[in-house]
């Protein structure tokens, strides 16, 4: 008898077709061969449905957290649209101060994308997930006609495990509170900008794209009574500023020289006239904690490997007007403002 | 950054600001118009205004092209980009400036047009290049240091003998646009706006040289400083203006002389004026219609024209009624004396586009400056 | 429309294009408007384009009246 009736997908040189989201043999055939083989763990070998979870231990509550990427271009300088997609997903449940669990995984994929570039992808989701500890526990796929897609977008759901006491809010910010850092800001985002269409450079700037679960972990070790966690993803560290004093009801005041910004961002920000403050991040922390846990913190975030050039960079203050300022290097002051709209290089 | 981080320095900012504040005579005001967008910009992204002394004001002017493109040439190149089913390639900062009908290039995008982000105006002439079935213009806005890298992509087009590519040209001079300032009713007659000097523009004089200004120091008894693009050469210009209205001067003096000479860039000039030449006159935003303020592609390079070949006729439209661009452009108004800022326009919601330009005095003030406003108590 | 930077000439290229740097980035760009160029000479880039040379002595002597603040003004030009 032959072992098989199946022919083996073409991974070099096949592309996705309507068939493949149909639900016939062919969508079980891709996602086994692509999907099931690489997330590989006891929820997808079992091919149901649903993956049934064992619930938090006594005290915990839970925590979930989902993201659509739909970042152009999918590969990129330090990473692509699947490890980008696990690490956010990990980074939101955390810095909500939860121990994430299982991932979830919904893929849209346009009638002719390259199945090479889907497995490509779905080896680095399933690589960042096992990296992490964090299994793509159940999934879902769908086709659509050319067209009518950008390649691929990618849905990550996630879910953790929230101790018992832990509250961490953008709520949190109180007068007095001390503003941290865990690294230098602008690298993802300049490194997407690198490669778009429009904009040639020749240095490479990689994307900081990480999991920050280990280092959150970290930090909440040592300093519990931390106040907010953020990652400064889309708009920067201004919109998640600016969204946490609108939160908290407080002003935030900066110091720019203490900002770290690579000197290769800074200057690939000037070649573009755009400003490191806007510029997304996608492994970096934003973190308010009270003044007198502020060394301890910056301590434990120095100490991790994703942490080493964690700094203190602003203070928050009562303002009822909830505006973010900042201290110049120059010596004079600025708002800190929301971007309007989409990013456009200044010419000028 | 070699030539960057060294003019960006804050303890010398901070002996500048002490000079400065040191050699303003007791009792005497000053009030500098800074006529390039960029100064704006890098005024209110720094910080400047806190370092100088309260005796000294800085007026915005009218430098920033995207505030002084009439909502008319918008239309022009929606129009092409609607109509003609042309694709019309742009710099960044125009694409949101609000023009007819609701309509921006941005949103023009969404009703199906192809519009696309340049950063230069080679890109737009590769895109020709490469398809040759596309028609590709090219908006080209922008004073006298966007304007030489326009002249040689027609030059170049030109030679490579290219049928699909072509040039909607909105270039403005400089010095015309100072004399409409030093000329205006609100400046010469009536004294609303107390100029005592300006701060020449950085790049713009790279190219055509500190000659030009020489009249308006002559003529209009204003001292002009070139000065260059960092903060602290903002900062040392404006003590070099202090210094020569105290001493009664009025002379051209250069601060950027490490990019500025006293001819400009002698090849860029000789490049603009083969292929392009003055518009009898031109509608500015806010400035009214300037003679000779303009430049338009000459007869010989017709072919290029996007004027010519769409048969585009210009449409001048007027600013909204409460919009006081024009006004603030003049450095007459500020931006918190126009009704509609902060409420109605933002920079999400631009009415005019001293507010759709990061460098309009509107939005450097609502983005880096607005909290001056309200005082806030910093611990 | 002044957005400039300031960059090092790090090769040229043939039809009038060269590689610049600034701070660890590099571009390629037209020098076209700009004759006469060497590697290891400064150039200010606007819009994709060298725009005029950077000169060194000046810049050095622009910073050391800024440093000395109390000497008197730069260059008059007429």
């Amino acid at each position: 008898m032959k072992k098989t009736y199946i022919r083996a997908l073409d991974l070099r040189h096949g592309s996705v077709d309507l068939s493949h989201g149909g639900g016939g043999r062919a969508m079980v055939q891709l996602i086994g061969e692509v999907f099931g083989r690489a997330f590989d763990n006891e929820w997808l070998r079992r091919g149901d449905d649903g993956a049934v979870l064992p619930a938090p231990a006594p005290g915990e509550r839970l925590v979930m957290a989902t993201d659509a990427h739909v970042v152009s271009p999918l590969f990129f300088p330090g990473g692509d649209i699947g490890c980008l997609c696990v690490h956010g997903t990990i980074n939101d449940v955390a810095v909500m101060g939860a121990r994430p669990l299982y991932l979830a995984a919904s893929f849209i994929l346009e009638e002719g994308f390259p199945l090479a570039e889907l497995a490509r992808i779905v080896a680095s989701m399933a690589a960042a997930a096992k990296a992490a500890g964090v299994p793509v526990v159940t999934g879902d796929t769908k086709v659509v006609e050319k067209g009518k897609g950008d390649g691929i977008f990618i849905t990550t759901t996630g879910i953790g495990a929230l101790p018992a006491g832990r509250e961490l809010s953008g709520a949190n910010a109180r007068p007095g509170d001390t503003v941290i850092v865990s690294g230098s800001l602008g690298e993802h985002g300049m490194a997407i900008m690198a490669r778009r269409e429009n904009l040639a450079f020749e240095s490479e700037i990689r994307s900081d794209t990480a999991a920050l679960h280990g280092l959150i972990g970290a930090a909440l070790a040592a300093v519990p009574q931390t106040r907010v966690l953020r990652d400064p993803t889309r708009g920067g560290l201004a919109a998640t500023l600016n969204e946490i004093a609108q939160q908290s009801g407080v002003g935030i005041v900066l110091d720019e020289a203490a900002i770290p910004v690579d000197p290769q961002v800074a200057a690939a920000c000037e070649f573009l006239g755009l400003d490191p403050l806007n510029i997304a991040n996608e492994g970096k922390l934003v973190a308010i904690c009270p003044a007198a846990a502020a060394d301890a913190l910056v301590a434990a975030l120095r100490a991790h490997p994703l942490g080493a050039r964690a700094a203190r960079i602003g203070e928050v203050i009562a303002d009822e007007h909830r505006f973010v300022q900042m201290k110049t290097a120059f010596g004079g002051r600025r708002m800190v403002d929301w971007l309007a709209g989409e990013q456009l290089p200044r010419i000028c | 950054m070699k030539y960057v981080d060294d003019f960006r320095d804050g303890e010398i900012a901070r002996r500048l600001a002490a000079a400065i504040a040191r050699e303003v005579e007791p009792g005497r005001r000053y009030a500098f118009m800074e006529f390039c967008g960029g100064h704006t910009h890098a005024i209110s992204r720094y910080g400047v205004t806190d370092l100088l002394p309260p005796a000294v004001r800085m007026i915005h002017g009218p430098g920033c092209p995207v505030c002084v493109l009439p909502i008319g040439r918008i239309d022009q190149a929606i129009q092409l980009a609607l109509d003609e089913g042309v694709t019309v390639c742009s710099y960044g900062d125009t694409l949101r400036v609000p023009a007819s009908e609701g309509l921006s290039m941005l949103r023009a995008r969404a009703r199906g047009a192809d519009i696309r982000m340049i950063y230069s105006a080679a890109d737009a002439l590769a895109l020709a290049q490469r398809e040759p079935e596309r028609q590709v213009v090219f908006f080209a806005i922008g004073f006298e240091t966007t304007t030489p890298p326009t002249a040689l992509v027609i030059r170049q087009a030109a030679k490579l003998g290219l049928k699909n590519f072509s040039v909607l040209c909105c270039h403005v001079l400089t010095p015309p646009a100072i004399t409409a300032i030093l000329d205006s009713p609100e400046v010469r007659d009536l004294g609303i706006v107390p100029l005592d000097g300006f701060i020449g523009p950085a790049h713009v004089s790279t190219v055509i040289g500190t000659r030009p200004y020489a009249g308006f120091a002559a003529e209009y008894r204003k001292p002009v400083v070139i000065a260059g693009f960092e903060p602290l050469d903002v900062m040392q210009a404006i003590r070099m203006l202090v210094r020569q209205v105290n001493e009664g001067r009025a002379e051209v003096e250069n601060e950027f002389t490490r990019a500025v000479t006293a001819e400009g860039n002698l090849k860029a000039q000789a490049l603009m004026a083969e292929v392009l030449e003055l518009r009898s006159e031109f509608e500015w935003r806010g400035l009214g219609v300037l003679p000779n303020s303009a430049l338009k592609i000459r007869e010989g390079f017709a072919a290029f024209d996007a004027e010519a070949r769409f048969g585009l006729r210009y449409r001048p439209v007027p600013d909204h009624k409460s919009c006081d661009c024009g006004a603030i452009l003049r450095g007459v108004k500020q931006p918190l004396d126009c009704k509609l800022f902060g409420t109605v326009c933002t920079p999400e919601t631009p009415m005019g586009s001293c507010m759709v330009s990061s460098e309009g005095a509107c939005a450097a003030h609502y983005t880096y400056g607005r909290f001056r406003d309200i005082p806030v108590t910093v611990a | 429309m002044c957005l400039a930077i300031p960059t090092r000439v790090i090769a040229l290229l043939p039809d009038g294009q060269a590689v610049v740097e600034l701070g660890g980035v590099r571009k390629t760009i037209s020098v076209e408007l700009v004759d006469g160029l060497a590697v290891g000479d400064y150039v200010i880039v606007h819009v994709g384009y060298a725009l005029t040379r950077l000169d060194p002595e000046e810049a050095e002597q622009t910073l050391a009246l800024m440093r000395e603040a109390g000497i008197d003004t730069a260059g008059v030009a007429g």
